[in-house]
């Protein structure tokens, strides 16, 4: 670029100047940088990723020997005798799930609608006491079922399933709030405008098209709650023999894994193995599940 | 869902109208109800601990909390080494969460190729909803005698010289118990992150590259400060899950009530000392689990109350919604 003579220099073009020489001297060791720092986020991915891979592989190889015709049939035998199962422990599981499951589920959407559909203090102070009591240390969830039920009528499933409820409820909650805001609005005028009721529209267009993000919800909700392990340890009492009464002391699968794994016999810790290894599966399914099936009713949808 | 009332052209008349209405008070009442049941269950929870905890601190006033020595044989409550116990070990988790999560975040949402992008997204996330018992059993029977065997004696030999690796190399303990849980709460960590670092607007970054920027120089002075509060918020909301962790952490960190002079020492957390204690407490000791566990709550749903605040202000009420 040529500089003509008597002008003063153009500090527009001075300051570009001064900027890209700036640039250009740095550019290697900025990229040298970039290369490295780049580098290092590709190693953490590395470091996340390879622990979370081997606690699966391990549940999966140690696991897996465990299972066999004794440990989907049998109950839990007392410590050193071989030969036990954990099927006392998988309907204890089932049926505590299942009392959550058939309470939290129409609550917790009915709220989910109630939130969907409201503004102000009301909604806002209900929706961030949702958001606070998932975050709620279990193991206090697990005193309140004490308190709650233990006190009054003993150790027994239902105690386990109110907790593992209050659990589950803020989950499916929040998922349900955001499920039923994603129907579109015009919908919802389209249907007041043909005369439609509140009722008949939440009913007949509301859930039906939120039906995708409610069932992913339900089922990561489900998935969390079966898991839950502290909460039951002090509501549920356990028990080594099959018992169906949600009323009488039950076993369940995370206790069970929870109970084995720190005992000195081998035969114990197979069975927490093998326990671990179903709870996994099971989780996974639900997950995976409620992903594949949510979806395939979008693209139904479209 | 805001419905804009329009005016009715043809007025019916009031009784008829009434009755029409009525099912859609009778449907809004429902919905009343059903969230007045969730607010008095969330009361009676908070109520019904405090009462229960109070005979604790009309007996023992509030010093226990803060005394060292844990005896209930001799009626000694003191809390001091399972709250120091379970800062310790949180602090652990989250100083190896924070740099690994954040690291694995960015790599996620901006360097994996699109194709893997999902495929490993998915993996985390399916990660994060692994009971906590599994982790723990994964610690205690493969991890602890690896950390006895190898890495505590390597970081002894190595860092031995700061005094915080005395003391016998055993497995179990607050070394351990800090690693299963950064390993716990890393899914949801990087989970929440990715989602906040990826609403960063593309024009910002577009205007960097523009401008010359590396990508390092993007990610690091454009994407991250976009996103800070967001990340702060999934800092903190690991730390809650991380702080509350109960049978994770009782398995693999020894349970014992002193306080300890190594990282590797055995120690203990308020959620594993209740959990360990409830069977047999009766009494005062009892009143005082619970108290523990109101110690715990306050805590909780201090660092729960600021982080979904934090994620709330970045990317919205429904970001992480059902993220633990």
């Amino acid at each position: 670029m040529t500089v003509l003579v008597d002008l003063p220099a153009d500090p527009t073009v001075e300051r570009r100047r001064a900027v890209q020489a700036a640039a250009a001297s740095s550019l290697r060791r900025r990229k040298l940088a970039s290369t490295a720092a780049l580098g290092v986020c590709w190693v953490f991915l590395a470091v996340a990723v390879v622990p979370l891979v081997a606690v699966v592989a391990y549940v999966v190889a140690k696991g897996l020997p465990a299972w066999n015709a004794d440990f989907f049939t049998n109950s839990t035998v007392p410590e050193g005798i071989p030969g036990g199962g954990v099927w006392n422990a998988i309907v204890g599981t089932m049926v505590i799930t299942g009392i959550a499951i058939v309470v939290t589920v129409p609550l917790g959407l009915l709220v989910g609608l109630f939130l969907a559909e409201s503004e102000g203090r009301v909604a806002a102070a209900l929706r961030f006491t949702a958001d606070v009591m998932t975050g709620i240390p279990s193991i206090t969830v697990g005193i309140f079922g004490y308190i709650a039920i233990v006190r009054n009528y003993g150790y027994s499933g239902f105690a386990g399933a109110f907790a593992i409820g209050f659990i589950m409820l803020p989950v499916i909650v929040r998922a349900g709030e955001s499920a039923f805001r994603g129907v579109p609005t015009s919908l919802n005028e389209a249907a007041l405008a043909l005369g439609a009721r509140k009722a008949t529209i939440a009913r007949r267009v509301v859930v039906p098209t939120a039906l995708p993000g409610v069932i992913t919800g339900v089922l990561l909700a489900v998935a969390r709650g079966l898991g839950e392990t502290a909460p039951l340890l002090l509501t549920i009492g356990g028990n080594q023999y099959l018992q169906w009464n949600p009323t009488k002391q039950m076993a369940a699968l995370p206790t069970t894994i929870y109970n084995s794994s720190s005992q000195p016999y081998a035969d114990q810790v197979q069975l927490a193995w093998g326990a671990a290894l179903l709870l996994v599966v099971v989780v996974l399914v639900l997950s995976i599940g409620s992903r594949l099936l949510a979806a395939r009713l979008r693209k139904e949808r479209r | 869902m805001t419905v804009v009332e329009t005016p009715r052209p043809t007025p019916a008349p009031p009784d008829v109208r009434g009755r029409l209405r009525l099912p859609d008070r009778g449907y809004r009442g429902i919905l009343a109800v059903a969230a007045a049941l969730v607010a008095a269950l969330a009361a009676w929870f908070l109520v019904s601990i405090i009462i229960q905890a109070k005979p604790a601190f009309s007996t023992l006033g509030f010093s226990w909390i803060l005394q060292k020595t844990w005896d209930p044989t001799h009626g000694k409550y003191g809390l001091l080494p399972f709250i120091l116990g379970t800062l310790e070990v949180t602090a652990i988790a989250v100083v190896l969460a924070v740099p690994i999560g954040l690291g694995t975040a960015l790599a996620l949402a901006y360097l994996v190729p699109a194709r893997t992008r999902a495929a490993l997204s998915t993996t985390v996330e399916l990660l994060a909803a692994v009971p906590s018992v599994v982790y723990g059993l994964w610690g205690l029977v493969v991890l602890a005698p690896v950390f006895r065997d190898t890495v505590e004696p390597f970081l002894t030999s190595v860092l031995g010289w700061t005094g915080l690796f005395n003391g016998p190399d055993q497995g179990v303990g607050l070394l351990l118990a800090g690693v299963i849980l950064f390993v716990m709460i890393l899914p949801t960590m990087v989970a929440i992150s990715r989602d906040v670092l990826a609403v960063v607007p593309n024009e910002q970054l577009e205007g960097a590259m523009a401008l010359g920027a590396t990508r390092w120089q993007v990610l690091r002075k454009v994407v991250v400060p976009g996103a800070r509060t967001g990340l702060l918020g999934a800092f903190t909301l690991a730390t809650g899950r991380a702080l509350g962790e109960t049978v994770a952490v009782a398995l693999v960190i020894g349970n014992s009530p002193y306080i300890a002079h190594s990282i590797k020492s055995p120690a203990a957390t308020i959620p594993s000392l209740i959990v360990n204690n409830f069977g047999e407490a009766t009494g005062t000791e009892l009143a005082v689990l619970f108290g523990a566990g109101l110690v715990l709550l306050v805590i909780g749903i201090a660092v729960n109350s600021v982080a979904r605040w934090l994620v709330w202000s970045t990317a919205g009420p429904s970001a992480g919604a059902t993220a633990r």
